[in-house]
């Protein structure tokens, strides 16, 4: 290995990515943007969910009730109707998700004791929210009619009767709020820094070979390790500043803070990074064009976003489609950022993520070299 | 004698076509040599065997003194290459080029610097040495990745159609400096169509079907062939052919 032939090529990789504007968009601009979208977008936590009330009781209890809906920070009540056709107009239309109905007598069968029904209509075409409005609605059934029945026990002066039951004290550890942004946002710098390194790399030995300039470069006496290490070097620099951007994005302004070691952290993304870029260079030796390589970057990003655990959990998947998220760089890497983002894991919890994830990256670089010597003859 | 190129019996098959047939000649050190032949013919085949980038099926080979099988890595240091195709990188400057292959042909920093100037000076680019190699017209470009191929004073030249597409003016200062640069003690081997250019070098094989049909001085094919011009030799030479392979038929 000659370093003054691979300074050179370094140098000359960072000239072209200097010069190319689209180049420099996807390095600096595309992260931040990835992240404050996905930050702001993929949302599993649902709030405020337009409800539309038929109260056709109309009495203090009934206005109890609904306040009671309200009060629970998961509906906001966007209009009453007068009748059961007004309700289904208001939902078909989409300006409401659900809708409550109160009953005529009511309040009247309450205060005689009886069990009273009370109606609530849910759009389930999205089940997330659907899933949510059911689960709230019962919940608050259950505390109102809860309430209710100590009311009344009370009155009977039999209140202290009651079967002190179990006492349940949930603890919610890593992410006591529950926010669905604290557990994207580590999942997020994976995919960010993937999506990054592999398009940027995957361009690299294409777009010599595009131009021609790759048969002047085998005239050479350039060697093919000194060539794919001066091409990658300069896409460790980028990716290093985006590893540091995007955390930053994600402690500073989405308020996630690092529970683990931050210098663990940057050794296990370099060890990732050389995945994703042997990935990128992998791709870079089997394309023939830039368009080939952008196609096979989308069929290896693509997957990756579903099987690697970053939206869905893969412990619902399959066996076989939980299997190929393995396959994956990323699916070992979301684990790691999680386990010392939100856990606040060390390395020797972490060894079955990371030595899988080791074993890929010198594979695939080594891979890669020998493809391309193939190539060179 | 101190040859620059010297093959024997060099052969190349493809499967069962043979591109080059029992190729041997050589060339002396600081000439420009003119290898022609019609399109087809096994140049291309024969330069890719000489640079080291290709094996022959048989034969051998030495160029600047090193064995085209066993040290083809040695050859590339010692031989500059340029494509019809002017592979250079067009976001680059024309300065930025040269230091480019100069550093990859392991030029240190100080003889860098000073080979730069050397090649700007003798290629004619030191006006636009600041400017991007892509908006250069097709002379400019042509001399560029001449400057490119001789930053690192290869002991052979080796130019694949250099001048294909090149407008009249350009093709002149272009085989000037070419003159130059043999007279500096370069070997260049050149490949062309242009029988005027052919008529500049001091040494000329002309292949045909991957054999070696005429190889001696321009002079010394014209009297061989009882013709005025070597475009004659030429066509005398394609048309001995066309009327072998009638006979054949008869």
């Amino acid at each position: 290995m000659n370093l003054n032939r691979v300074k050179h090529i370094i140098l000359k990789e960072f000239i072209h990515i200097l010069r190319d504007k689209p180049s420099l968009a996807i390095a600096f601009v595309m992260p931040v943007m990835m992240l404050l979208l996905f930050g702001y977008a993929v949302t599993t936590d649902i709030n405020n969910i337009n409800l539309v009330v038929l109260d056709q009781d109309m009495t203090s209890a009934s206005r109890a009730l609904i306040q009671a809906f309200q009060n629970s920070n998961y509906y906001v009540v966007t209009g009453y109707e007068m009748s059961y056709t007004g309700v289904k107009n208001e939902i078909d239309a989409g300006r409401a998700k659900a809708g409550l109905i109160i009953p005529h007598g009511y309040a009247d069968k309450l205060s005689r004791g009886e069990q009273s029904p009370v109606q609530i209509v849910i759009d389930g075409s999205d089940p997330t929210v659907a899933r949510t409005v059911f689960n709230s609605a019962q919940l608050l059934g259950q505390e109102k009619s809860a309430e209710l029945r100590l009311a009344s026990l009370d009155r009977a002066g039999l209140a202290q009767k009651i079967p002190a039951g179990i006492d349940l004290r949930p603890r919610v550890w890593y992410n006591p709020e529950m926010t669905s942004l604290r557990f994207n946002i580590p999942g997020l710098i994976g995919l960010v820094l993937q999506n990054i390194t592999i398009i940027l790399t995957a361009f690299a030995l294409v777009r010599e070979r595009e131009r021609g300039t790759l048969e002047q470069l085998i005239v050479t006496p350039v060697k093919p390790r000194e060539l794919i290490v001066g091409k990658l070097v300069p896409y460790i620099v980028i990716a290093i500043i985006d590893v540091a951007l995007v955390l930053g994005i994600g402690v500073f302004w989405f308020d996630v803070p690092v529970a683990g070691s931050t210098a663990l952290l940057l050794a296990l993304s370099a060890i990732f990074l050389m995945s994703a870029l042997g990935l990128g260079m992998f791709i870079s030796t089997v394309a023939k064009t830039q368009l080939q390589a952008m196609q096979m970057a989308i069929a290896i990003l693509l997957p990756s976003v579903l099987l690697s655990g970053f939206m869905f959990p893969r412990e619902a998947m399959p066996k076989l489609v939980c299997f190929l998220g393995y396959v994956m760089p990323l699916t070992y890497f979301i684990e790691i950022l999680r386990g010392i983002i939100l856990k606040g894991l060390h390395l020797y919890q972490l060894w079955a993520d990371v030595v899988p994830l080791t074993v890929f990256g010198v594979a695939i670089i080594a891979l890669s070299s020998l493809r391309f010597r193939k190539r060179l003859d | 004698m101190d040859w620059a190129i010297e093959v024997r019996d060099l052969t190349k098959k493809f499967d069962r076509y043979t591109a080059v047939d029992r190729l041997s000649f050589k060339v002396p050190a600081g000439k420009i040599f003119g290898f022609l032949g019609p399109n087809g013919s096994g140049k291309s085949t024969t330069i890719r065997m000489l640079c080291g980038i290709m094996r022959p099926t048989s034969g051998a080979g030495t160029v600047t003194g090193h064995d085209i099988t066993a040290d083809p890595e040695k050859i590339k240091q010692n031989i500059g290459y340029m494509s019809q195709k002017f592979s250079l990188y067009e976001d680059l400057t024309v300065e930025e080029n040269l230091s480019f292959f100069g550093g990859i042909y392991g030029l240190k920093k100080q003889e860098l610097a000073q080979r730069l100037e050397e090649v700007l000076e003798t290629a004619l680019l030191g006006t636009k040495r600041k400017a991007l190699a892509g908006i250069l017209s097709g002379g400019w470009k042509q001399r560029l990745a001449l400057g490119c191929a001789i930053i690192h004073r290869p002991q052979l030249l080796i130019l694949d159609e250099p001048t294909a597409g090149v407008d009249p003016v350009s093709r002149r200062v272009f085989w000037d400096i070419l003159r130059e640069l043999a007279s500096l003690g370069f070997t260049i081997l050149v490949t062309t169509h242009y029988m005027d250019e052919a008529e500049q070098c001091d040494l000329v094989a002309i292949m045909y079907q991957g054999v070696l049909e005429g190889f001696g001085s321009p002079a010394e094919l014209k009297q061989e062939w009882q013709v005025n011009s070597l475009e004659n030799v030429f066509i005398a030479m394609v048309e001995r052919h066309r009327s072998l392979s009638e006979e054949v038929k008869v």
